[in-house]
């Protein structure tokens, strides 16, 4: 297949509102209608809004000097410049303080802070520097040093004076946005080429410049926001806007702080996972610990190392950090360990698409370890449940001395949502195994009846000394073995203890009919594109689609068969190629399931599903 | 270190209840021994000891101390060590590792710890060969070393453990043959009193696939004349008649004879193992005649757990957050009824 041109149509988000705001020198419309006219030249619905001030040159860094274009573009029909915006440049303090207030909560905020010295903030009226005082928790703020890096782009472009090299540096901040949503930089380079056409050198430098800040936001792999949908109805009670990846972060505080265990974090940077490690940093006030490691395997195997001297351990990673992390994730599964592995998928293959969504990970999670490994594997599906889902990763890990692997995806990880926050004392109660002294007879791998777990002898306690190690283990006492029977025994009963989970987690619900012809099945961060594509046929009168969604697969709740038994058709959507719908078959072979796949980078858009759904139903 | 009502240990104390598997004649069974007889003259609670390995004939070695432990997969123990270090700051850890486990696969593991000054030790088992994969060169082995990965002799330069250590910013390096075990364990209490990543290289002899590789050395007969057995602010000096000793001519050791053009004890140099400049252990390191055993450098610094502990006091000290509560609800909140 030969593919001459992207279709730039399916690549940007179903609508975007965007703001850049600065001083009138600094070329806001200029950079707002390049942008637009660029989204236009690719077939986008574009709006756009122009404020300026009416003086041709306020004074500089003041409130009333600033000038701003908002533009709205989208794949769908666009009517209005949009409300709220999803990104505000701003490239000073005064274009931060009289925009903020159109930005979506925890949606992103570019700024220039080479602009934001104490001359600016006073302009601006701002009495302290809102990048340090916290006013601006409840965004994404990119810092970027734009003025410097401007600077730095042209220091070889010669006959520029200092006035036009500040003039290009609206260039800098297009270039960044450029590559966020995809465009190309062709059409503004034209216009350069056209526009300054007796002066080569101005030429050069805006070119320069606009490409500085395109690869700028390459390299720091800025991601746009995902756009997430509000429950319909929302219950009584204290909220916040979270990001996925946030609350992920605060699910392992609150089970560190129920379990009275210190959180540890063994971690290497990876898009789009950091944000994990940067937030738990941040929090050494409630004695949580974050090595940032050499590589991948460290992170895992520091965390390996912090479980067995009693930490709760987790580690975070996306796709190629989680196949690094394979043999030490089956060492985890061997000694029998409390350990979390989070991995915030991304478009893979390989590299694949660091900044993009995708659940192909899946079956690497499920099965990517050596030897018969079998470990717990949950997801989250969407931002705010994060929480819940880190929590109950967790719980799970020290319940039942195995590893779990959190699926999240880049799509949850960055979009933000209304979270109605949740106390630890409200949280479940987690019962690890901690065995505090010495009994007799007492052997490693003793374990409980019920979950078949064993006990967590923790270095420090007497009489408990032991090894573990990745040899196979003698039944009882966790020497090393060779004795065939004991290897098929212990494979067995490994795998079993997993299975038994199913015992401890919820039953598969449905959701707008419990019986009819068609089953609409998700799992992961596809739950909210599915939601409203059901909800909206319901809507439309369809009462013969339901919907059920995964958050536990390995092991999948008990009632799943009698779930999926009520319908007709099942129709398994998924961002991969088609990955669930392998371990649903392989399971469940009896139905009819039919399976719908997008391997674009990109969340379900609602139209296509509705689309698909109707199209089965007709059949 | 909790050093509080430490039992009275004896070396039968360390010895688990498994049958010790090597190759007879190895010299693990040496280095196994050593520890288990300085274990007790450490003053360390038996549960505070965790031995930590990775993959090889060495790597076993956790199975045969009745401590806590962990057999983990190749290379990464260093790693498995930190983040138990950095759990419990009060264990006694140890890194078991081979020249295989630890500078090719564990390459990064291992110059990583030694930069980041975890206070653990590492007893690297050097024996310039694969054993338990039946005998490929190793990155230890010599060029031109015939071994079944390399029939017609090894083309890969061999790492110098010591340097790769000190490159990686080493605050403690030792080295002792594996035939002496009285030194050794002296060096195994001394690595663990101090305060940082304490590397001892054991020179150890595989008498199945690279037999007599340190014999020149390492041999009773030559051992004296061969080997400077450095000790901090004494002397350096060797040799049977204790005749041999080390100065510094331009930027070079050279090897004197005290007698001879009127060379006296007193012009030999001192060592200096607390020094921070690694310049002059680096130069010991790397001399071939004579090898130096002993601790060749022992550089006090803050380590990674020093530095994190007082990170968190600072932070908790300035922080208004004590429960998770208090991050949840702070900031921008809002009430639906």
């Amino acid at each position: 297949m030969t593919i001459d041109q992207p279709n730039n149509k399916q690549k940007v988000l179903e609508a975007v509102v965007i703001r850049f705001a600065g001083d009138s020198g600094d070329g806001m419309q200029l950079t707002g209608s390049q942008f637009s006219d660029t989204s236009a030249m690719f077939g986008n619905d574009v709006a756009t809004f122009p404020n300026y001030p009416a003086e041709i040159r306020a004074p500089q860094g003041s409130l009333y000097g600033v000038s701003g274009f908002q533009v709205h573009i989208g794949s769908i029909e666009i009517s209005t410049p949009g409300d709220n915006v999803d990104l505000l440049v701003a490239m000073n303090p005064a274009g931060l303080k009289t925009n903020l207030h159109a930005v979506k909560p925890g949606h992103t905020i570019i700024v220039d802070t080479d602009s934001f010295s104490k001359k600016n903030l006073e302009k601006a009226q701002y009495e302290s520097n809102p990048l340090e005082d916290g006013s601006l928790e409840n965004y994404r703020v990119i810092e970027v040093t734009m003025t410097s890096l401007t600077k730095e782009a042209l220091k070889d472009v010669k006959g520029l004076d200092n006035k036009s090299i500040l003039r290009s540096k609206n260039m800098f901040a297009l270039g960044m946005v450029y590559w966020m949503y995809d465009r190309s930089r062709e059409y503004t380079i034209d216009f350069f080429n056209k526009k300054f056409k007796s002066k080569p050198q101005i030429i050069e430098a805006n070119t320069k410049v606009l490409n500085a800040g395109y690869y700028f936001a390459e390299t720091i792999e800025l991601i746009p926001n995902a756009y997430t949908i509000a429950p319909a109805k929302m219950s009584p009670g204290t909220y916040r806007i979270i990001m996925g990846n946030t609350a992920t972060a605060w699910g392992f505080l609150a089970a560190a702080e129920k379990t009275g265990l210190q959180l540890f974090l063994g971690s290497y940077p990876i898009t789009p996972a950091s944000d994990i490690l940067h937030e738990l940093a941040k929090h050494k006030h409630f004695g949580v610990k974050t090595l940032q490691a050499e590589d991948e395997i460290a992170g895992i195997t520091a965390a390996i190392g912090a479980s067995f001297a009693g930490d709760l351990a987790i580690t975070t990673t996306s796709g190629p950090g989680l196949a690094l992390k394979g043999e030490a994730l089956g060492l985890a599964m061997m000694i029998e360990l409390p350990l979390v592995v989070v991995n915030v998928q991304r478009g893979g293959p390989s590299t694949g698409l660091p900044t993009k969504t995708e659940q192909s990970d899946l079956l690497q999670a499920m099965y990517g370890r050596n030897g018969e490994s079998p470990v717990i594997v949950i997801a989250s599906s969407t931002p705010e449940n994060c929480f819940n889902y880190a929590y109950e990763a967790a719980k799970l890990a020290l319940e039942h001395m195995t590893p779990v692997v959190l699926l999240s995806d880049g799509y949850i990880a960055n979009g933000s949502a209304p979270w109605k926050i949740q106390t630890v004392d409200a949280m479940p109660d987690i019962k690890h195994t901690i065995i505090k002294q010495a009994t007799k007879n007492w052997h490693p791998y003793d374990r409980d009846k019920d979950t078949l777990a064993r006990n967590w002898a923790i270095p420090g306690t007497p009489g408990l000394e032991h090894r573990v190690g990745g040899l196979e283990k003698d039944r009882v006492t966790g020497n090393v073995s060779y004795v065939p029977d004991n290897h098929e025994y212990m494979t067995k009963i490994r795998a079993e203890k997993i299975k038994r989970v199913q015992n401890y987690i919820p039953n598969l619900t449905t959701e707008f009919a419990d019986t009819g012809d068609l089953l609409v099945v998700g799992w992961g961060g596809t739950y909210g594109s599915l939601y409203s594509a059901v909800k909206q046929m319901h809507e439309e009168g369809y009462d013969n689609i339901g919907f059920t969604h995964f958050n536990y697969i390995n092991p999948m709740p008990k009632n799943t068969e009698d779930v999926l038994s009520k319908f007709k058709k099942i129709i398994v959507c998924e961002l991969n190629n088609g990955q669930f719908i392998k371990i649903l078959n392989a399971n469940f072979s009896r139905f009819d399931s039919t399976q719908y796949n997008k391997i674009q980078g990109l969340p379900f858009g609602n139209n296509e599903l509705v689309q698909k759904f109707k199209q089965l139903l007709s059949l | 270190m909790n050093t509080t009502e430490v039992k009275v240990y004896t070396f039968k104390d360390f010895a688990s209840d498994q049958e010790v598997r090597w190759c007879p004649g190895c010299d693990d069974y040496v280095i196994l021994r050593a520890m288990q007889k300085a274990l007790p003259e450490m003053g360390v609670k038996k549960e505070n000891v965790v031995f930590i390995s990775g993959i090889g004939c060495s790597s076993r070695f956790p199975y045969y101390m009745d401590t806590y432990g962990m057999h983990s997969i190749h290379g990464r123990a260093p790693a498995i060590a930190t983040g138990a270090k950095l759990a419990n700051s009060n264990l006694s850890v140890w890194v078991i590792t081979g020249d295989g486990d630890s500078m090719a696969i564990g390459g990064n593991h291992f110059i990583h710890v030694l930069r980041r000054n975890v206070d653990l030790n590492i007893v690297l088992f050097n024996n310039e060969i694969y054993g338990l994969t039946k005998g490929q060169f190793s990155p230890t082995s010599l060029v031109g070393q015939k071994t079944k990965s390399s029939p017609y002799g090894n083309t890969q330069p061999p790492f110098s453990a010591g340097e790769l250590a000190l490159g990686a910013q080493a605050r403690f390096l030792a080295r002792i043959g594996g035939n002496t075990p009285k030194e050794m364990s002296q060096l195994f209490i001394e690595a663990e009193k101090f305060k940082g990543t304490s590397l001892i290289e054991v020179l150890q002899n595989c008498p199945i696939f690279n037999d007599g590789c340190y014999s020149q050395y390492t041999d009773k007969a030559v051992r004296e004349d061969k080997q400077l057995f450095v000790e901090h602010q004494k002397p350096m000096i060797f040799g049977k008649a204790r005749d041999k000793g080390l100065l510094l001519n331009g930027l070079k050791l050279e090897v004197v004879t005290i007698g001879e053009n009127g060379i006296t004890e007193e012009d030999l140099l001192i060592h200096n193992a607390k020094e921070k400049d690694p310049t002059l252990h680096q130069m010991l390191v790397r001399l071939k005649y004579p090898l130096v055993t002993g601790i060749i450098r022992s550089y006090d610094d803050i380590t990674l757990e020093e530095r994190e502990n007082e990170q968190t006091k600072k932070v908790k000290a300035n922080s208004s957050f004590t429960k998770t509560d208090d991050l949840f609800f702070s900031g921008e909140t809002y009430e639906i009824k």
